[in-house]
């Protein structure tokens, strides 16, 4: 549903506790765009790069940063203006320097064990 | 050349670590420097990286200069310049990249691109002169989890891969959570010698049966779920009994895969890479359960497991002399496979 409706440039902010579902979520999504490969946590490598769907997908996860200067400082610039999608998890750190029409998503544990609830706010 | 030996230059950049080693005749190692400074991270109060371009860019003429000097090479000694051009992060790899093409243009000699990966499996011929492929390669890092099949010195097949969280990343996470701090893998390790590895029943995850791939974000909410569950219900948390039953359910696992590849390809020896390699309870598991199907379990030491660039100068070497070599063209990729 969300793969559908994104666009060159777009940027979604994922914001959720820790095993809340947030790389699963943009398994998810890069399904949607038509990504053939497996989509695995990017927290060490910061970003991982997806070219096989019908965008470009940046999977960003920025929980080893401290701030958006950090970001920056990764080259992410090109990335968060360019011909593909960023998806960024723990976008809350960076928030300073991501794009003010950014869509945001919110995972949080329901109350039970694999319950979620999930916000988008556009 | 240096006293009749074949000098190569290794350099990495490609995530945390600036690096940069001196080889003689491929897999003797002269000089290796790395200069990760983890007490900085640790003053910040945590995992804040180096991986900012600028970092790297800052360090990456000292770390040569050092590599030559530790090793008393010459810059007109150096025969082969090789480089990690991926996978890792772009603005790190760009920087490496960059210093080892001017080296070579500089000094007119050859450049080799290396993959990252390859370069973990080469780490275990430093540490073992008499190693030669064919054998099978387990390589756990903060990054990265694989069983990689490795045939000859210049071919490797993947064979499975962590679908979601990578295991060094999964003690990183939790060690976290429970109070531990950073760098969790060596935190989870020590605490787990003071706890007991069945306190917690964590469910280990393997997959359909046959598949070499790893799966460890389950097992994260397992122990999330479980922490929050004491939590509500008043209990006091045994952090190293908890640090000890994830600890087993994640190098359980790698060892189980690991060896049943090992055995599905008939291959008489594992290397373990990485820097969960030097986990110490996934070390005795390896070697209990690998001698229990005759299998040899080689362990290359911990500054060898981790990201260096002596690894990468020996896979180079090697590359170079089946005859492949990069041109200035040579660009970093990010997302670069086996």
């Amino acid at each position: 549903m969300i793969a559908n409706d994104i666009e060159a440039g777009d940027v979604i902010a994922l914001l959720g506790d820790l095993g809340t579902g947030k790389t699963a979520l943009t398994g998810y999504i890069a399904e949607g765009l038509g990504v053939k490969e497996n989509v695995s946590s990017p927290t060490f490598t910061i970003v991982k790069e997806y070219k096989s769907g019908r965008l470009p997908l940046y999977h960003y996860d920025v929980y080893r940063l401290s701030n958006g200067d950090e970001l920056l400082d990764t080259g992410a610039e090109d990335y968060l203006s360019g011909e593909g999608v960023c998806i960024i998890e723990w976008a809350d750190i960076v928030a300073d320097v991501l794009p003010e029409e950014s869509v945001i998503i919110k995972i949080e544990y329901g109350e039970k064990e694999d319950e979620r609830i999930v916000t988008i706010e556009q | 050349m240096k006293d009749g030996k074949f000098i190569t230059l290794g350099i990495e950049t490609s995530c945390d670590e600036t690096a940069a080693a001196i080889t003689a005749d491929g897999r003797q190692l002269l000089s290796s420097v790395i200069s990760s400074q983890i007490n900085i991270h640790t003053e910040f109060g945590g995992v804040v990286p180096e991986i900012a371009s600028r970092k790297h860019l800052e360090n990456i003429n000292i770390t040569i200069e050092k590599a030559m000097k530790d090793a008393d090479v010459n810059p007109e000694d150096i025969d082969l310049v090789g480089v990690t051009y991926g996978p890792g992060l772009v603005g790190a790899l760009i920087i490496g990249v960059a210093a080892a093409k001017s080296i070579a243009y500089a000094l007119d000699i050859p450049l080799v691109g290396v993959n990252h990966m390859q370069g973990h499996i080469a780490a275990a011929y430093l540490e073992y002169p008499e190693l030669e492929p064919p054998f099978m390669a387990l390589i756990v890092s903060g990054g990265h989890t694989n069983i990689v099949n490795v045939p000859s010195y210049n071919t490797c097949v993947k064979l499975g891969e962590t679908r979601d969280d990578a295991a060094g990343e999964a003690f990183d996470k939790i060690a976290r959570v429970i109070g531990l701090g950073y760098p969790g893998g060596p935190k989870i390790d020590k605490a787990a010698k003071e706890g007991n590895k069945e306190a917690v029943a964590f469910k280990r995850v393997y997959l359909e049966p046959g598949s070499f791939d790893f799966s460890f974000s389950g097992l994260k909410t397992q122990a999330l779920n479980y922490l929050n569950t004491e939590k509500q219900a008043g209990r006091k948390i045994n952090v190293c009994d908890v640090a000890a039953s994830f600890q087993e359910a994640v190098v359980e696992v790698l060892a189980d895969k690991a060896i049943a590849a090992a055995v599905k390809y008939n291959q008489r020896r594992i290397v373990m890479a990485g820097g969960v390699a030097s986990n110490t309870r996934l070390r005795e598991l390896m070697t209990v359960k690998a001698a229990e199907n005759g299998i040899e379990v080689l362990r290359p030491s911990p500054v060898l497991c981790t990201d260096n660039a002596a690894m990468m100068a020996v896979s180079a070497y090697y590359a170079y002399m089946n005859g492949e070599c990069s041109d200035f063209d040579l660009d970093a990729d990010p997302s670069l496979g086996f």
